[in-house]
């Protein structure tokens, strides 16, 4: 049997790396993948805790999550879309039109 | 040797290492593939969790329908290769710093946990995770945020058309 913190730890470390490529990378489409990532590790941390008390109020918030991440990547993806219309870039760096 | 062990071994190697592929790739499109494969790999380890349903719906939604719409747009917008790899600045090295920091305190407390699977008798057993199951804490715990995101799916949808559409 497998313990739970290894699911964890698998979870945080994948977080982190999520967290790496939204807070390093330019591309606004591979920053939006990372975010992916991030919401990934959640569910698989809310999941391994469901195993923990072994009941399973755990899936149905992964099932919210998912729901919320698919609806996230619509949005956004079309705020991309109009914003590369606009600018013709997607680079992070580029779009700063409302900084300070 | 556990069997249960060496599988999630395997695919917690996969994981991470497509994960690693999907923030160190150049082109988006490689991304986007090493994205999918992570999704898959994930899959895996939620039915090792004895999640099945939440694994079919990872594929379903997650490695079919939101991939497709990344893929798509990712063609739509025609993107080459990175052309470079944009300078290094502070704000950008705090932030890996901080990503690295938080692996750390993370890794440090979960080693600590200790944490052990619940041991269910075999009616527990049989129970988890089913479609059955969720559906039944879905719509009688849970129904009013049932109702919400069914709700938060259709303003996506149309907002979504609203901002991409030039004129309507």
């Amino acid at each position: 049997m497998v313990p739970i913190s290894y699911y964890l730890l698998l979870a945080a470390a994948l977080f982190c790396m999520g967290m790496f490529g939204v807070l390093v990378r330019t591309n606004a489409l591979v920053v939006f993948m990372c975010v992916e990532l991030m919401l990934n590790a959640v569910n698989l941390t809310f999941l391994a805790f469901a195993r923990m008390h072994g009941e399973g109020t755990g899936h149905v918030s992964a099932f919210f999550v998912i729901a919320v991440a698919a609806a996230e990547a619509a949005i956004g993806l079309a705020i991309v879309i109009a914003v590369f219309r606009s600018r013709g870039s997607v680079n992070v760096d580029d779009i700063r039109t409302m900084k300070h | 040797m556990n069997i249960e062990l060496v599988l999630f071994g395997v695919f917690a190697v996969m994981t991470l290492l497509s994960a690693g592929l999907v923030i160190t790739a150049r082109s988006p499109i490689n991304s986007a593939m090493a994205l999918v494969s992570t999704f898959f790999f994930l899959a895996g380890i939620y039915v090792l969790l004895w999640a099945h349903t939440v694994a079919a719906v990872q594929v379903l939604v997650y490695a079919g329908a939101i991939m497709v719409l990344f893929l798509f747009v990712i063609m739509l917008l025609n993107l080459g290769d990175a052309p470079h790899r944009g300078k290094p600045t502070a704000t950008r090295l705090l932030g890996g710093a901080s990503a690295v920091g938080l692996l750390a305190v993370l890794a440090v407390t979960l080693g600590r946990m200790n944490a052990q699977p619940a041991q269910l008798d075999a009616k527990g057993q049989a129970a988890f995770g089913t479609m059955a199951a969720i559906g039944e804490t879905i719509f009688t715990t849970w129904l009013l945020p049932f109702e919400a995101v069914s709700l938060l799916l259709l303003v996506a949808m149309v907002g979504a058309v609203v901002v991409a559409k030039s004129r309507i």
